[in-house]
């Protein structure tokens, strides 16, 4: 590229009078392909865009107040200023009225005389925006060298002297007519126009100069090759002669250098005047050209001009895998050894993603595709270093981590990222999968020499399994750091039941995001003792706040709370029967049917993108990472519904049901004679000082003495263990974006699937709702009868419920769904549930219960207290986190 | 010379002396009172149609006493700047509460109770001076409320132009010394209030120093309406101001970054009043006068300081703590440099010679 670092493109292309197109989605009221015009602009290297709305079929100011404020929504694009441009002062000002940065008005000039001059420009500096004035006075509009200086002189002086218009936010057009036009008049404009921008700039040094360059070339309209050739040429020279700025079409830059020799005399000889048959050989020349196809070369990427390691470093950064094999083979020929490659140019790349992910510029989707670059590459060199007898393993890296999911839990994507951020950092990770038995993490810990655990887990019993490796850990003598993390840990929980079992450094770690930082810290030398220092009093100062908390939060005796149960009104209406009792299969539920109830706002929480659907896609920080993924997720959910990669299966059974005490007994047929199992329900025990009662999801079904009858439903769905499979092909080709993407969405598969499944009971298999019709918010937002609480969550907590569930429908066996030693369900991507149809039914949490209820409940499901004390480990009063009232 | 004339030129020269302290956080103390229903409405809005329990900017009509003991309390802790309780008080605000004809009169109030307070402390050897402070009102004027409609706006340049002016009117006639457009999260809004204050200072044939604070919206280091400090302090640095800076968004330790960046290239003063810490689970700010101090105490000794002050959670103890800190550590010096065109969109742009 032949322009100077520091010369500003304006991108020319969002005009109405320079651009067809744009003109055309416009006046077309196409908002949203103008705006991709823009993007287009600065996507090619335009510093700053120029916005123009002039035509007489246009509604100028309405338009330009509506494409800075859809712009504003759009952060890869008001990144850069804007440049507002038109003849209108309204316009002008309409748009900037909508501009939150520091933009150029476009243009004011003399043309009115002193007084309106002086006054659009004290509004343009009230407003905050620098300004391009116009070689325009009351004479007309400058073509000659000395009138465009005078104008300019005149303007800055009135400007600085005046009104105090600071001379840096003066930018003066000496206009850029057409030359070649064959009216000899017209045959000085281009030399014109440089040797005014040479004079301007030696008089005024702190005032610039800009111009819009098409204009020069217009007589050449239709033979591209020429206009661009003529584009150069001025360029080069009126920059020699000091023009800071020019608006142009950032994507149609020819490059001085490129032209071919005889062309560029040509050129050069009309822009600079050099003589008088000048235009006619241009016309001569030109038309060797018109001849020549005119079809648009493709857009050259111009990272593709580099060297091989810098490409590496571009595609690390830009997470671009299209040329990656290449790249690293050229990269390793230039290089001695192929380690060289990777402690080079690699290296030097996921530094820079590490920074960038460190600073919030980066986002987790972007940070796991350029993994995924990472990886490939690592790939394509790991043959030559084993036979350069350096083997990966041997290369230096900051430190070794040894991550788990730890035994009964079988939940990994939030570890999987874990390890590729690290992986990004430089760290060794060795990475032991789910379910894993504390002996093999502490046993690989110790022969791989680790220096750091990491242990992840999901559902609330992975919390017990937690403090036992903590426990297990100080037994052994241990003294690395352990680093806690997961949907259920919590710094609480960490500093009340893990850390007070090992003296090692114990910390909870929220995120993956938080993850580098905090490795970091523990491997630093200077850093780590008073870091870890820090986070243990920080956990000391915890549990001394919660110990007080402890003596405030107030219960009452379970007695009393049922007392205070809620009692509905069962005399009304006969609860409604299901229409078949026992269990029934669904297989192959229509993927097309579930995706369209997909909630991704959750999708987006996997990846450490906060915010909700769908405004999340429009945030001005995170909005453009966040549809990247969209985009992403989107294509590989036509793969996996057109290509059938799950098989979404669901098993699903009525019962006669009706609650005794706080459980419900389910029954075998109508007789309601021959107990088929019991469910266990827990009840609320906080003080209420209103009416609320205190919730069971037994007080939502008919009472045993009542004498109605009433019904229990429960399910499970699996999005099927195929996404496990296609996974872990996925990460075989080292591509763990997609492995991750595809565990995520087959999570969200199967939440959907519940919604949808929930839907088609209300309104076929239970049919109390047969004329519901609900979109797809309202399903979100739960807007129905009847509800399906799962359990381990707050309703109804305790995990080992499950298994009477799972025995009732035969989860295993019909669809495969298992249970783990911890409860957990695997294949990961799966369901479970009640149904209750009661029209009162809601959702709550049953939060602290009492010691009083603990044993009764213990006693009721025929267990010692301290088996029921397991399953419920964050309900116990004093014994856990912060309450969840309903 | 007016009296109003004379303490802007003491402001002005104490500020290539030393650090000038500002206040706390207004809320932090009203809501340790615990004010009910009847405490927000008083005597005289017995009748309102509305709720108004939580309206803080009420209570210099319906609790006046409350609030200028609250401004004694920062003085009296060692500000040199009280902040009129007038952060929400504009007739866009105060539609949340049927007030919006009340807000002439609430501005005047606010700022009459500061510089009461501010005069009662005043002495020769440390003066007291009176801010104004413009919050940024419940809309934004360059972000959509629908997401399905991003061109959309609840809130327009003129509507908060307007509304402003009103703000300020009331604020300066009361008798304000500065004006604070703080917790700045969209920069358009700020505009429209920095372009109020131009047209009145013109008709009032006066001109107070203005400060500009924007908010960091997270670890990002951006705004919400998404710029980074730098453009930020482009996008305004049109008015002169009398300082620019940060407040509220994190704890002293995550918004030192930020802060940096600003004095890096301001050639105006830099103010900076973060939060007591990051809010903990139950939404509340720990942060110990000590460890607040440290942090700002260790920027001022950095040259990053001329005005520092505390934001949400900060007591008056957090106040005497940060004076105590940064008693006797030189000003910063503004940033001197040729001049250059700055632009800016989201990130700033600078057009070299």
């Amino acid at each position: 590229m032949s322009l100077p670092s520091n010369f500003i493109l304006i991108g020319e292309r969002t005009n109405v009078a320079g651009s067809a197109r744009f003109k055309k989605l416009i006046a077309a009221g196409e908002f949203d392909a103008a705006l991709g015009i823009a993007r287009e602009q600065v996507e090619n290297g335009a510093n700053v865009i120029d916005i123009n709305m002039d035509d007489a079929m246009i509604e100028g100011e309405a338009a330009m107040t509506r494409f800075v404020n859809l712009i504003a929504a759009e952060p890869d694009i008001c990144r850069v200023p804007v440049m507002l441009d038109s003849s209108k002062w309204s316009i002008i000002e309409a748009g900037l009225k909508c501009l939150q940065g520091k933009g150029i008005v476009n243009s004011i000039s003399l043309k009115e005389g002193e007084a309106a001059f002086l006054k659009q420009a004290r509004l343009v500096r009230r407003y905050g925006a620098a300004a391009v004035v116009m070689a325009f006075d009351e004479n007309g509009q400058a073509g000659a060298i000395d009138h465009k200086v005078e104008i300019a002189r005149r303007a800055v002086a009135l400007l600085t002297r005046d009104i105090g218009f600071p001379p840096s936010d003066i930018i003066i057009d000496p206009n850029v007519f057409a030359v070649a036009t064959g009216i000899a008049e017209h045959d000085d404009y281009g030399r014109a126009f440089i040797e005014a921008t040479r004079r301007i700039k030696q008089e005024m040094p702190e005032v610039h100069v800009s111009g819009g360059i098409s204009n020069v070339s217009f007589a050449f309209r239709g033979t591209n090759a020429i206009r661009e050739a003529m584009h150069a040429v001025f360029l080069y020279h009126a920059i020699e002669a000091g023009l800071d700025m020019a608006i142009v079409n950032p994507t149609q830059l020819a490059i001085y250098e490129d032209i071919p020799p005889d062309v560029r005399e040509r050129v050069e000889d009309v822009i600079l005047n050099r003589r008088p048959d000048a235009t006619e050989r241009l016309v001569e020349i030109a038309g060797r050209y018109r001849a020549v196809s005119e079809a648009s070369t493709p857009a050259v990427e111009t990272w593709r001009s580099g060297d091989a390691s810098s490409r590496l470093v571009h595609a690390l950064v830009h997470g671009n895998d299209a040329h990656i094999v290449e790249d690293t083979e050229e990269a390793r020929q230039t290089f001695t050894r192929a380690l060289e490659v990777i402690e080079g140019p690699l290296m030097q790349g996921m530094s820079v993603v590490g920074d960038l992910f460190g600073a919030g510029k980066m986002f987790l989707p972007q940070v796991v595709k350029s993994a995924r670059v990472m990886k490939k590459a690592v790939a394509h060199l790991i043959p030559f270093m084993e036979s350069e007898r350096e083997a990966a393993g041997e290369r230096t890296t900051k430190g070794r981590i040894v991550l788990a999911t730890v035994k009964g839990d079988v939940h990994d994507i939030g570890k999987n990222i874990v390890g590729i951020v690290l992986q990004c950092n430089d760290y060794e990770v060795i990475d032991l999968g789910v379910m894993v038995p504390m002996n093999k993490i502490l046993d690989v810990a110790r022969e791989r020499q680790a220096d750091i655990i990491g242990l992840s887990g999901l559902i609330t019993p992975s919390l017990d399994e937690m403090s036992a490796v903590a426990r297990e850990m100080e037994r052994r003598k241990l003294s690395l750091p352990l680093l806690i993390g997961g949907a259920t840990t919590s710094r609480v929980h960490t500093a009340l039941k893990i850390e007070p079992g090992y003296r090692g450094p114990t910390i909870h770690v929220p995120d993956a995001s938080k993850a580098v930082g905090v490795v970091g810290r523990l491997i630093a030398v200077d850093q780590r003792e008073s870091y870890t220092a820090g986070v243990r009093e920080d956990y000391v100062k915890l549990r001394a706040k919660h110990a007080r908390d402890r003596q405030g939060a107030e219960r009452i005796a379970i007695e009393v709370a049922r007392a205070n149960r809620l009692r509905l009104d069962w005399s009304q209406a006969a609860p409604p029967a299901p229409s078949f009792l026992g269990t029934r299969l669904i297989e192959r539920f229509p993927l097309d049917e579930i995706a369209p109830l997909i909630d991704w706002t959750p999708f987006f929480r996997t990846w450490e993108l906060a915010g909700a659907f769908p405004a999340l896609l429009d945030d001005p920080v995170v909005g453009a990472s966040a549809r990247e993924l969209f985009h992403d997720a989107q294509a590989m959910l036509a793969r996996i519904i057109d290509e059938r990669w799950f098989d979404a299966r669901a098993t699903i059974g009525f019962w006669p049901a009706n609650a005794v005490g706080d459980d419900i007994v389910l029954y075998a047929d109508e007789a309601r004679v021959k107990p088929l199992a019991t469910i266990h329900t827990l009840r609320q025990q906080m003080r209420r000082d209103d009416r609320r009662p205190n919730l069971a999801l037994s007080d939502f079904i008919a009472p045993n003495e009542s004498g109605i009858a009433d019904h229990l439903g429960g399910f499970v769905v699996t999005a099927g263990a195929e996404a496990e499979t296609i996974a872990a092909t996925f990460a075989e080709r080292h591509d763990d974006y997609s492995a991750i993407l595809v565990k995520a969405l087959a999570d969200r598969f199967a939440e959907a699937l519940a919604e949808a499944l929930h839907a088609r009971v209300r309104r076929t298999y239970w049919g109390y709702a047969p004329d519901e019709a609900l979109d797809n918010a309202a399903l979100i937002a739960e807007a129905y009868r009847g509800i399906r609480p799962a359990p381990g969550y707050p309703a109804c907590p305790d995990h080992s419920e499950k298994r009477t569930l799972f025995t009732l429908l035969d989860a295993e066996n019909t669809i495969g769904v298992r249970l783990t030693e911890s409860f957990a369900m695997w294949p990961p991507s799966s369901v479970s549930g009640y149904y209750f149809s009661h029209q009162e039914a809601r959702y709550f949490g049953v939060g602290k219960i009492g010691l009083d209820q603990l044993t009764d409940y213990a006693k009721r499901k025929g267990v010692s207290r301290t088996e029921a004390l397991r399953w419920l480990p964050g309900n116990i009063e004093g014994d856990g986190e912060a309450d969840e009232a309903a | 010379m007016s009296k109003q004339g004379d303490r802007i030129a003491a402001l002005k020269a104490i500020t290539t002396e030393r650090i000038l302290v500002l206040d706390g956080a207004m809320g932090t103390m009203i809501q340790a009172h615990d004010l009910d229903e009847t405490g927000f409405r008083g005597a005289r809005f017995v009748d309102h149609p509305c709720d108004l329990k939580g309206d803080n900017d009420l209570l210099v009509l319906t609790q006046p006493a409350l609030i200028e003991a609250i401004h004694r309390d920062f003085l009296a802790a060692g500000a040199d700047i009280v902040t009129a309780n007038s952060f929400n008080t504009s007739s866009i605000s105060q539609a949340d509460y049927k007030l919006e004809s009340n807000v002439a009169e609430m501005a005047h109030e606010a700022a009459r109770l500061a510089r009461v307070a501010a005069d009662a402390m005043t002495t020769a050897v440390k003066p007291r001076f009176v801010a104004g402070a413009l919050g940024p009102t419940n809309k934004t004027c360059s972000i959509s409320p629908d997401v399905s409609s991003p061109g959309f706006r609840a809130v327009n340049f003129d509507d908060l132009r307007l509304a402003y002016r009103d703000v300020a009117i009331g604020l300066i006639e009361g008798g304000s010394d500065l004006i604070l457009i703080e917790t700045v999260f969209d920069t358009l809004n700020a505009k429209a209030a920095l372009f109020a204050l131009d047209e009145l200072f013109d008709e009032m044939a006066l001109r107070l120093p203005v400060i500009v604070s924007a908010t960091i919206s997270d670890r990002s280091g951006r705004t919400l309406s998404g710029q980074t400090p730098e453009a930020f302090y482009i996008s305004v640095n049109h008015a002169e101001p009398f300082a620019v800076g940060l407040n509220c968004s994190l704890g002293a330790d995550q918004l030192r970054p930020y802060v940096a960046a600003l004095a890096d290239i301001a050639d105006c003063l830099i103010s900076a009043y973060p939060n007591a810490g990051l809010p903990d689970a139950l939404g509340e700010y720990t942060e110990t006068p000590e460890e607040t101090a440290a942090h700002l105490g260790e920027w001022a000794r950095a040259g990053l300081l001329n005005l520092v002050g505390g934001c949400c959670g900060t007591t008056p103890a957090h106040i005497r703590a940060i004076a105590e800190a940064v008693e006797g550590v030189p000003p910063r010096r503004p940033v001197t440099r040729a001049p250059r065109l700055w632009l800016s969109g989201l990130e700033p742009l600078e057009v070299r010679p």
